[in-house]
């Protein structure tokens, strides 16, 4: 029984790091989709929203609100780097390069970012305050902590809002045919160029969300803390089908509980052959080997080229 | 004949998700002839193309480059057996010279290995003497010889063509298709496309098959043709018979029922197909 | 006309001695005392970075598939030399340092190799953003694997622990030898680009549908530039380890593989002398810049973007530096025209032919009206 419980409560966890991965990736998967472009800076909006919620949380408490309400400055200000970076590198770039050039842009706003906080708030990991305290909720002998509950919620929150955003507005339109075809878009008096630009900003929001999600559970920050975050989460998009939303939901979902799974019982299926350490690595395999059998992940539209 | 057939093909098919592209389709090319290819847009002329050089496999039906069986192969299988193409939108080697896109597809030449290009072996520079000079020779048919270190991107549009039909050549080919060679030509280019095509024919003893809108061009050079009208064959003869064939002339200009198909086609296709349609019905008029 | 340009034989010469030159100013920088440690370690580390950056570029600028899982190769090459040379010394099989160095480089090479070839053929069936995805998928589990084989890490072999940095390695490469090994690499980079094969590899580069219809095996072609290339990051590997003494599982990660695709782009994709200007300017810069320490990696960041942004094609776009043509434009000089048709009668002298000059002679012609 009690084996059967702790299962249970790896798949809660799972599903709790999985919510993020999925929002981290969605992010992705929006930019991907509608500039082809691999935004490897993607990880690095979580730190950003991250430092902001720890620096706002204080600055919020003295006006007497909930540290919760710091998502708002977070999703601002992520929202703001998100739209700086596309205006002042992307869209220069990709207006003279070529897609690899895009590529080393993206790489080198990553670097940027990751360096520019280190130097201001230094290499060494700090403490985010306490965000939300929700009681341990208990069933029998399972025992789901506040924060799983929170960002499972909030991960679904935000991921059905996205696709209804997305299918049922005029601007979830507007992306969606920008995505398709960008000159034909233009012709149909689409503001292709404010469509990416606010594409971005909702990326780079959704990524403070995920900061939030992410700090509930483990309330540190560091410069370089999105990197392994965002490189899961661009597994997790790909593995969905990246430009795919409901493929960046279920990637991020599926990347969160092998990770989970793995960790708890990869050491005693082989016994001990694979320990948990490589779990790192079994997230890349199972990414290769659903690559070479769906090269477009597992929800994604296929792409051919016409002979 | 007792000769064998450069192409045979025997109910060539293929199905696309349920949408039959290609269905029965049938052709002989004996050695030096030049046989059209010819329907209406979306007829599935290029997905015949597409099937004899290998980029897809068909669903059914087999065919045969002299003798050899052909279904199965890959793409450069096919074409190091013999069958070479060239592509209704031009496929160049944009970023290399005009000399150097035909040095690869003269690739399969040479015979010097690894070693020899990195030690500069004697037969490596044999061999790059004298692919140079063939290819020199070839681009010279083409009158493209003074062309040979210009980038092939910087190509007038109308050499641009004849270069993809000499790099095919290269490849040392017994069959040859040619995907709308004319596509977006004036009159003038035509004409010397058309002396290119004679030329070739004479010259190095190829069967060609022709895809082409300009009308005017395929009655002039091709021996017999072929129509196909949503992935059938609905006519083969020649020229004279085509011309005059209904079952052509309603596929083309569309009878009572399909008019608003045919309307809506026209509209949607580019400069260059309206005046072929328009050259078509020159023809039929004839 | 005929006279106004380099034979083949006296270009080659030009580059043996351009070459040798090089070499007698590395001796003397190093032999007169005017490099300390410190220099010498970034020439070392120079070397290495170009024997990456030019073997990178033959897969990411000639054939233009974007991989980031170089150091995943540079790093198996890495451990297997590491490995070897210890177990040599533990055998106490006698050897000479310098053979033993070669030896194991060369080893570690192969391995790595094998594993490009391994990784290749399935990943290379994917394209663009799919295979930069996959290779770094590579990439990270080798790093992973890497730091969970106890033999691999604390001082290696049986003694070893999982999950440390493999330590007490034979710092046994020497900077003489390195050089000359970079040099070779660079000529047989250099001379497979320039070849039948090098010609098939761009032109899948510029239109793959075009080359298989062109009769070009292309699954053949894109295995064997990967595992040239996982070939010499191998060796690059080897020198490594033996240079620096210990290694870390973290050095085989995307992150720095990105570093060498970095290189590869700032240099010119395509062009194997952009890489190696831009191999060198880039391991210095971060080391001119370390007077403003913390802001080093930021300034390089910058740099980075700026120059993304201003030329996007890099230092040298596809346009390879030549000594011979220099010294034809210096010699020669007829103004540029004058000197594109000596550089074009070059490239045919290279032929070797008297006829093959006279035809390019004539050719040149038209092609000057034309432009």
């Amino acid at each position: 029984m009690s084996g059967f419980v702790m299962f249970i409560s790896q798949i809660f966890n799972g599903l709790k790091i999985g919510s993020v991965y999925a929002l981290v990736a969605l992010g992705y998967t929006m930019v991907y989709g509608i500039i082809r472009l691999l935004n490897f800076a993607h990880g690095d909006f979580i730190m950003i929203g991250a430092y902001t919620l720890m620096l706002s949380i204080p600055a919020l408490a003295v006006m007497g609100l909930p540290a919760w309400t710091a998502v708002i400055p977070a999703t601002l200000v992520c929202a703001l780097v998100g739209v700086l970076v596309e205006r002042l590198a992307y869209k220069p770039v990709r207006e003279k390069g070529n897609s690899m050039t895009a590529l080393i842009t993206a790489i080198a706003m990553s670097l940027l970012l990751e360096n520019g906080s280190q130097a201001i708030f230094g290499a060494d990991f700090k403490t985010v305050p306490t965000i939300i305290s929700i009681p341990t909720l208990t069933i029998g002998q399972l025992k789901i902590d506040g924060a799983t509950i929170v960002s499972i919620v909030l991960g679904v929150i935000m991921m059905a809002a996205m696709q209804l955003y997305v299918k049922r507005t005029k601007q979830g339109k507007a992306m969606r045919a920008v995505s398709e075809d960008k000159e034909a878009s233009l012709l149909m008096g689409i503001n292709v160029n404010g469509t990416i630009t606010l594409t971005f900003a909702i990326g780079s929001g959704l990524a403070a969300i995920a900061a939030l999600m992410y700090c509930v559970s483990y309330p540190q920050v560091s410069p370089t803390m999105g990197m392994m975050l965002g490189l899961k989460a661009f597994v997790a998009a790909v593995l969905g089908g990246i430009g795919s939303i409901p493929g960046a939901m279920v990637g991020g979902l599926a990347i969160g509980l092998v990770e989970s799974l793995t960790k708890a019982y990869i050491g005693t299926i082989t016994g001990g052959v694979i320990t948990s350490a490589f779990s790192d690595a079994i997230v890349f395999a199972i990414l290769i080997i659903v690559l070479l059998v769906r090269p477009s992940g597992l929800m994604g539209e296929p792409e051919t080229e016409k002979v | 004949m007792a000769e064998q057939p450069i192409l045979r093909a025997e109910h060539l098919g293929i199905t696309f998700g349920g949408l039959r592209a290609v269905d029965d389709f049938n052709m002989t090319i004996n050695k030096g002839e030049l046989v059209g290819l010819i329907g209406p847009n979306g007829a599935g002329k290029t997905t015949v193309f597409n099937l004899l050089t290998g980029v897809y496999k068909p669903t059914d039906g087999e065919f045969w480059l002299d003798g050899e069986k052909m279904n199965g192969k890959k793409t450069y299988q096919v074409v190091r057996a013999g069958i070479a193409r060239t592509f209704q939108n031009i496929r160049l080697f944009k970023q290399m010279t005009v000399e150097e896109n035909v040095l690869v597809a003269f690739n399969e030449s040479f015979s010097y290995h690894m070693g020899g290009a990195i030690f500069r072996t004697p037969r490596f520079w044999r061999e790059e003497r004298e692919m140079h000079q063939k290819a020199i020779d070839l681009l010279r048919i083409f009158k493209l010889e003074g062309l040979a270190q210009t980038q092939a991107a910087n190509l007038p549009y109308g050499a641009q063509r004849k270069l993809e039909i000499a790099r095919a050549l290269a490849t040392g080919m017994k069959l040859l298709l040619l995907d709308e060679p004319a596509a977006g030509m004036n009159p003038t280019e035509t004409e010397d496309l058309l002396e290119c095509i004679n030329t070739i024919r004479d010259r190095f003893g190829i069967a060609i098959l022709l895809i082409e809108h300009d009308m005017s061009l395929v009655m002039n050079v091709c021996q017999r043709i072929q129509v196909l009208d949503y992935g059938r064959t609905i006519a083969s003869g020649s020229p004279d018979e085509i011309a005059h064939n209904p079952k052509v002339i309603s596929a083309y200009l569309g009878n009572d029922e399909d008019d608003a198909d045919t309307d809506a086609e026209a509209d949607t296709a580019d400069t260059a197909d309206a005046t072929a349609d328009a050259d078509g019905k020159e023809e039929h008029d004839a | 006309m005929k006279k106004s340009a380099l034979s083949m034989k006296q270009s080659y010469i030009v580059c043996a001695v351009g070459i040798a030159v090089l070499f007698g100013l590395l001796m003397a920088v190093c032999e007169s005392g005017a490099a300390n440690t410190y220099i010498k370690g970034i020439l070392m580390t120079c070397c290495i970075a170009v024997i990456m950056t030019t073997s990178l570029n033959l897969t990411v600028g000639v054939l233009g598939q974007l991989t980031l899982g170089c150091c995943g190769f540079e790093m198996i090459g890495a451990y297997s030399a590491a490995l070897l040379s210890k177990m040599i010394v533990a055998k106490g099989i006698a050897m000479d340092p310098t053979a033993r160095f070669l030896l194991t480089i060369f080893v570690g090479a192969v391995i790595a190799c094998i594993f490009g070839i391994l990784v290749g053929i399935p990943a290379l069936r994917l394209h663009g953003d799919y295979l930069a995805i996959i290779t770094l998928g590579f990439g990270e589990i080798i790093r992973v694997v890497l730091q969970n084989i106890p033999a691999a890490g604390g001082v290696g072999l049986d003694k070893g622990q999982a999950g440390q940095a493999l330590i007490g390695i034979d710092r046994i490469a020497n900077l003489y030898v390195v050089f000359w090994i970079t040099v070779i690499t660079v000529v047989l980079l250099f001379m497979f680009a320039r070849s039948r094969y090098g010609r098939a590899v761009k032109a899948i580069r510029d239109d793959e549908i075009a080359a298989s219809a062109s009769g070009l095996n292309i699954t053949y072609l894109k295995v064997l530039v990967f595992a040239i290339s996982a070939f010499f990051a191998g060796l690059a590997g080897g020198i490594y380890a033996q240079y620096m003494g210990s290694l870390t599982p973290a050095y085989a990660g995307w992150l720095q593989s990105t570093n060498y695709v970095i290189m590869v782009v700032f240099g010119g994709m395509g062009s194997l002398t952009g890489s190696i200007l831009s191999a060198i300017v880039l391991t210095i810069l971060p080391e001119a810049l370390r007077a403003f320490s913390d802001y080093r990696m930021l300034a390089y960041s910058v740099v980075l973007v700026v120059f993304m942004i201003f030329r996007p094609q890099g230092i040298f776009g596809s346009w390879e530096f030549s000594l011979p043509k220099l010294i034809n434009r210096i010699i020669y000089r007829n103004g540029r025209g004058g000197a594109a048709k000596a550089a074009i009668a070059a490239e045919i002298a290279e032929f070797g032919d008297v006829t093959a000059t006279a035809a390019a002679a004539e050719t040149a012609e038209p092609a000057g009206k034309e432009a």
